[in-house]
């Protein structure tokens, strides 16, 4: 009894010496900052959820490791912010450098979310977990006042009604591209910047990172190989499919716009596919069989007609033509889908068929039309003579 | 009950005035005329579309029928519907002329061949219009009228030789050159255009909306037509039925009140529809 009480004095005494060095307790800060209610001066709730921050990231690091600047209590009305960046310095080096870096007075929290209830990217409560990124990049790209104001689109709701979105929300699939699977998480750059992934000639990489197969063949192509070569203006994977609103490419919407985005480069060649039957059939909405460019060229490993093993090469064009029209053989595979009946020297037949339609069109109107005009003009005159005579309303 | 009688019998004495009547076409020439105008529609409205795939007209059109499937679907079936149409009417023609031995189908007045007295009465016309002669007397069928139908005969061969060509492109191919694949869409394109624009213009006014007729021509509906508008009209037929005493054969009885009124509402929607597809097209052309 004696010896238990003299250690009991002892550890008692050791404390009080100690305590004024040491910082205090998450015991001690929490008697104030547990109570939610628990305000500053200014109004901002300082109260802390103990169960929540136990058991985040940091819940086994005492108050003061990040409110460093807090050494005895009662503190200061005033503390200083805390700064993250005394721990994760990569992070805080590459935000620095991001478009991010003045976008926030709270960088840090403003993707990572509420300071005391940070938890790893693979739990499902993380504000950054793959599942709810969109949901906090979007809490302000998802807000067209800000969109307005720096000039972007409002991302996202295209990404939400894309296929990688729909993927992510409505399938919850953890592989499917988020924000940051495209754009990096801390040194977001802007596409403008040749460093960001997100800039033309780093697009097939970092589509590449999950469509491996699609890259390879894309590299193989025409445009693969100019835009390897430093050919910007040839496509990369976000001018056919966009960056965020993207389309399953089997959609009707999709085989609707796609035309168009080719044919923004290859003009002569769109308009000549207008003049044909698989335009005039596909550029009405509804019915989206008819052949679009790839149907017959190949989307991503498209290769010039004179390459044998292009599908539009002489040697193949049996087999692409009768993918849809059963019982093709050589003599119709010589239709011509870019044919063009205003060129003299490369469809003479065509020029000369179209002349003929042509004249025989404007012939026979032009000849009725003076001749109806004649007949009403003179059927009405005697019309008049004849009332006129019997003394009728225009006598 | 007094009222009713008095009005029943004013209306008769009405009857009487009018005349005596005269069949200028028969149930099948006025059925054929029946099936050409409607399918003609079908396939002006669904092909119209089609060729012009690019204007804002078209895709609502195509929207409001259920889609490009639907429209190409009532494409098809118009353009079935008239082939037989016109495979019936040549075997009318060929039973006729060849089995029946039937005289003047080929030549003649009853005849829709073209004839000396076409090339004068054209010529004839024109110098009427301008005030330099009186006007031709016409018989049966008019110059314009063989015009038309002669224009009808061929656009149906045309555009539907080409129609089904594209339609059965991989078979046509085994007896057709590729590029004629090219050139069936040109020609069929082309030459439905010209009929569109030729019907729903020159026949139109021609036929129902010159003066002489306006607002329509009922003779193409109810198959009868008054004394005077034939003797008008039709002055060489009339006084040569009446000089071979055949004029009596095609008296006929006024048509009903039901049959004209019927035949307005026919006559008019489709006089309605034609016009406002020829604006369509016209809109399509000069405002693309």
């Amino acid at each position: 009894m004696k010896t238990a009480s003299a250690i009991a004095l002892a550890l008692g005494v050791l404390l009080a010496v100690a305590a004024p060095a040491l910082a205090p307790a998450q015991t001690d800060c929490l008697a104030c900052h547990g109570d939610m209610t628990l305000q500053d001066a200014s109004g901002h709730s300082v109260g802390v959820d103990a169960h929540t921050f136990a058991a985040s990231l940091h819940g086994s690091l005492p108050c003061t490791a990040c409110h460093t600047t807090i050494k005895e209590y009662p503190h200061p009305e005033k503390v200083t912010p805390v700064e993250c960046q005394s721990c994760h310095a990569d992070q805080a080096t590459g935000l620095a450098g991001s478009v991010h870096a003045k976008a926030s007075a709270q960088p840090c929290l403003s993707c990572h979310g509420n300071a005391h209830a940070i938890f790893s990217k693979d739990d499902p409560r993380s504000a950054v977990y793959p599942l709810n990124i969109p949901r906090t990049c979007g809490s302000c790209h998802g807000d067209p006042a800000l969109a307005k104001k720096y000039g972007l689109a409002n991302v996202y709701s295209l990404y939400m009604d894309s296929i990688h979105g729909f993927a992510l929300s409505r399938e919850g699939l953890l592989v499917a591209a988020n924000c940051q699977s495209c754009h990096g998480s801390h040194h977001i750059l802007s596409h403008t910047n040749p460093q960001s992934p997100t800039s033309k000639s780093n697009v097939p990489k970092t589509c590449g990172g999950c469509h491996a197969g699609i890259a390879a063949g894309y590299a193989f192509g025409v445009h693969g190989k100019a835009v390897a070569a430093g050919n910007l203006k040839a496509p990369v994977c976000t001018d056919c499919h966009t960056a965020h609103a993207i389309l399953q490419p089997t959609e009707a919407a999709f085989r609707m716009q796609s035309t168009p985005i080719c044919g923004s480069c290859h003009q002569d060649k769109l308009s000549t596919y207008r003049d044909t039957f698989h335009s005039q059939l596909g550029g009405l909405g509804g019915y989206v069989q008819t052949a679009r460019c790839w149907d017959c060229h190949g989307a991503h490993e498209i290769l010039p007609a004179s390459d044998p093993r292009s599908p539009v090469n002489h040697a193949n064009l049996v087999k692409t033509c009768g993918r849809c029209h059963a019982g093709a053989n050589l003599s119709f595979v010589q239709y011509q889908p870019h044919a063009n009946a205003r060129d003299r020297k490369l469809n003479p037949a065509l020029y000369f068929i179209r002349l003929f339609m042509n004249l025989l069109l404007i012939g026979t109107l032009t000849f009725f039309v003076i001749h109806t005009i004649l007949w009403l003009i003179r059927s009405r005159y005697s019309q008049i003579k004849t009332r006129s005579a019997e003394g009728g309303k225009n006598g | 009950m007094d009222d009713l009688e008095a009005a029943a019998a004013e209306s008769w004495e009405h009857e009487e005035k009018e005349g005596r009547h005269f069949l200028r076409f028969t149930r099948g020439q006025r059925l054929l005329h029946a099936t050409l105008f409607t399918t003609f529609l079908g396939l002006a409205a669904t092909g119209l579309p089609m060729r012009f795939s690019e204007s804002v007209w078209a895709r609502g059109l195509a929207r409001a029928v259920g889609g490009f499937g639907a429209i190409l679907f009532f494409h098809k079936l118009c353009a079935v519907v008239l082939t037989l149409a016109f495979l019936i009417h040549v075997r009318d023609i060929v039973t006729r002329a060849f089995i029946h031995r039937e005289k003047g189908i080929f030549w003649g007045a009853n005849s829709m061949v073209a004839s000396w007295k076409d090339v004068k009465d054209l010529f004839g016309h024109i110098r009427w219009f301008l005030g330099l002669g009186p006007r031709p007397q016409f018989d049966r069928y008019s110059y314009w009228e063989k015009f038309d139908y002669w224009a009808v005969f061929w656009g149906m061969v045309v555009i539907g030789f080409s129609g089904y060509a594209m339609w059965f492109a991989p078979f046509f191919a085994h007896f057709l050159p590729g590029w004629a694949l090219n050139a069936v869409l040109v020609i069929h394109s082309e030459e439905g255009l010209l009929a569109i624009l030729f019907i729903f213009s020159i026949h139109f006014v021609n036929t129902h909306l010159r003066p002489d007729t306006f607002p329509m021509d009922m003779v193409i509906f109810t198959g009868i037509e008054s004394e005077e508008e034939f003797k008008t009209k039709r002055p060489k037929e009339y006084q040569r039925l009446a000089a071979e005493g055949k004029l009596e054969a095609r008296l006929a009885e006024a048509p009903g009140i039901w049959q004209l009124n019927f035949s307005r509402v026919v006559g008019f929607t489709a006089v309605a529809i034609g016009l406002i597809l020829l604006v369509l097209t016209l809109s399509a052309y000069f405002w693309h």
